[in-house]
């Protein structure tokens, strides 16, 4: 069973937030998220996440709309009707494919681009309408807050985050 | 301080001496005679399967789709045999002047690149400037040969690189005639020498500021090298692009392109950074740049990714509009190169597009440096396959190939190229001392 008590605590310095991180990676506990208004630079790696596989993907993504563009272009203007339209050579792909070059060029551009962007949305469940998941509004402004499962060691826990600069610290039962 | 390394020098002057005995022996093998040439030919259409001297000679007249007459017919022969003949003796010219400007460009790319650094006041680079400065001392004698082998092509040798300097075809060719207010020797070397002097002095300038701000007690050096800096890059961006006309459009007088001037600063810009970091990465390795660590390299590298695609993106602007249009008068400049020197002319496009483009795209790839220098060293000979394409095809026609002339001239340039840019880096510290950004520089982190 997942820890249904969190602690929250809230800073109001970056800086103060990093250190804290530092400070609590050290004693070993699990921080579950933290909520900041602005990206901190560096707080990926002070809380160790795995980094982003998202340009992998895009690369992908790119090759794609490349395979898309050549596929429509070869069937459309050389395979299905070989027109001649003023003098092209439409005898073969090759021949006649610097005139498809921008058309693979943007695609290959507009599949890395969207189908990134839809993967990011997917990946951090944004869409329209969806619940707003802020435990404090004040994150959005000008406070930061770092939420902790605790498992009966409150006390240590609450005395740790005080000595790191907190603000304040808060003990949530999320049990629903 | 940097020290020359004697093993180094020696390096530089062997090639130096490898490159110039073997240009002497392009120079001394590439006078044929008419007779030498006329054998030379009939050999080669032997060679062909066909193995009747006259037929052959008939081929050729039917190849340049000329008269029917039969006494034409030797005008004819003859005509083609004094087009190959110069065609042969044009080789080690051409060869030498590919690699000179080759070089040159690598110099004044650096050039460009160490302005553009300080004009916007760049945080991350000035740990380079040293590096910068060493390279760009090749500026000032590599553009005065490059100037000099133009002007012997067509004082001393016989109009080998520029036809547009030989009187007898100007009196011929009213397209020349009308283009000669800009195309005629003196013209052509004051020109050449304004800007050469236009750069150096700039060079020079921005050298002794910022060796002077090593040691000065206030910013008055730093100010006056940002503004020399933007001065020069908009002096730079007009005489590089009449450069670029004067010393590689005007192969073909009877051809332009709007774009070229562009097309051959990507080509110098990339291939300048690109030699920028291959000497960090070499004087790093002997531990000469403490201060220079991967977040540079990775940066540099992101440079040489970018300005490959630029490159590729003005290539491909110029041939495509050129080719989708297809107007006679222009077009001629791709098909010559197309059926003459298809595997180079293709090949740069890998070398200069498609390798870099994969292998640098990777950030972590860019952080290494042994990976950064295979993608450099593959990027610089595209650039030189650029340069090859852009001035033989006018000078040797099909006549071409990497051969002895070519490699010598490279080894030359490259052991002078060598000497002249370590001999500078030993004349100042490696480290710009009292540039305001050089501690951001330092702590630089990507």
């Amino acid at each position: 069973m997942e820890a249904s008590k969190v602690i929250h605590a809230i800073y109001t310095d970056d800086d103060v937030l990093m250190s804290a991180v530092k400070k609590v990676k050290a004693e070993r506990y699990h921080i579950e998220e933290i909520y900041t208004p602005f990206p901190v630079h560096g707080l990926d790696k002070a809380m160790g996440l795995a980094p982003t596989r998202i340009a992998i993907a895009a690369f992908i993504y790119g090759l794609i709309g490349l395979t898309v563009a050549t596929v429509m272009m070869n069937y459309i203007m050389i395979e299905d009707w070989p027109q001649n339209i003023g003098g092209k050579p439409s005898f073969s792909y090759l021949e006649n494919m610097p005139a498809f070059v921008p058309i693979m060029f943007e695609l290959t551009v507009f599949f890395a681009a969207h189908l990134m962007v839809i993967t990011f949305y997917l990946r951090s469940r944004m869409w329209p309408f969806k619940e707003a998941e802020n435990p404090d509004p004040r994150t959005t402004d000008d406070h930061f807050l770092m939420e902790i499962a605790v498992d009966g060691n409150e006390e240590a826990l609450e005395n740790l985050l005080k000595e790191t600069g907190a603000v304040e610290i808060s003990l949530i039962d999320k049990a629903h | 301080m940097y020290t020359f390394s004697n093993k180094l020098k020696t390096f530089s002057f062997i090639l130096m001496i490898l490159g110039a005995l073997g240009v002497g022996y392009g120079f001394m093998t590439s006078h044929k005679s008419f007779e030498e040439v006329e054998t030379l030919l009939a050999e080669e259409s032997h060679h062909g399967g066909d193995h009747s001297v006259d037929a052959s000679h008939d081929a050729h007249v039917s190849d340049s789709a000329h008269g029917e007459e039969a006494h034409a017919q030797v005008d004819e022969h003859k005509e083609h045999i004094e087009h190959v003949q110069h065609q042969i003796a044009n080789r080690p010219w051409s060869a030498l002047y590919v690699a000179a400007f080759f070089f040159m460009m690598i110099g004044l790319g650096a050039l460009a690149f160490y302005a553009i650094q300080i004009a916007s006041q760049a945080g991350w680079s000035p740990v380079l400037f040293r590096v910068m400065e060493g390279i760009t001392a090749y500026v000032l004698p590599g553009a005065l040969i490059v100037v000099a082998i133009a002007v012997a092509s067509g004082t001393i040798g016989h109009y080998n690189i520029f036809i547009w300097m030989d009187p007898e075809v100007v009196a011929h060719d009213k397209l020349i005639q009308g283009k000669s207010g800009w195309l005629n020797i003196p013209m052509f070397a004051l020109r050449g020498l304004i800007f050469i002097a236009g750069w150096s002095l700039y060079r020079h300038f921005a050298r002794k500021f910022s060796i002077a701000q090593d040691t000065a007690e206030d910013k008055s050096n730093f100010k006056k090298s940002f503004r020399i800096a933007a001065a020069f890059l908009v002096f730079f961006i007009y005489t590089e692009s009449m450069m670029s006309w004067d010393w590689i459009m005007s192969v073909d007088p009877h051809w332009f392109s709007t774009l070229f001037g562009w097309y051959v600063f990507a080509s110098m810009f990339v291939s300048g950074i690109t030699v920028i970091a291959l000497i960090t990465i070499y004087l790093k390795s002997r531990n000469f740049l403490p201060f220079v660590n991967e977040n540079h390299l990775h940066d540099v590298a992101k440079f040489m990714f970018a300005f490959s695609i630029f490159w590729t993106y003005l290539w491909f602007s110029q041939y495509m509009l050129i080719w989708y249009s297809n107007i006679p008068e222009e077009v001629t400049y791709f098909i010559t190169r197309f059926n003459d020197y298809k595997l180079p002319f293709l090949g740069m496009v890998v070398m200069n597009f498609v390798f870099p483009f994969l292998m640098l795209m990777n950030a972590d790839y860019k952080r290494i440096p042994w990976f950064v220098v295979m993608a450099g060293l593959v990027i610089l000979f595209g650039h030189y396959i650029d340069i090859f394409v852009m001035i033989m095809p006018a000078t040797v026609g099909d006549r071409w190939f990497i051969g002895v002339p070519e490699i010598s001239a490279i080894l030359l340039f490259a052991g002078l190229f060598i000497f002249v840019v370590f001999t500078a880096l030993t004349k100042a510290p490696l480290l710009v001392k009292g540039y305001p950004f050089r501690k951001e520089s330092e702590d630089f982190h990507y």
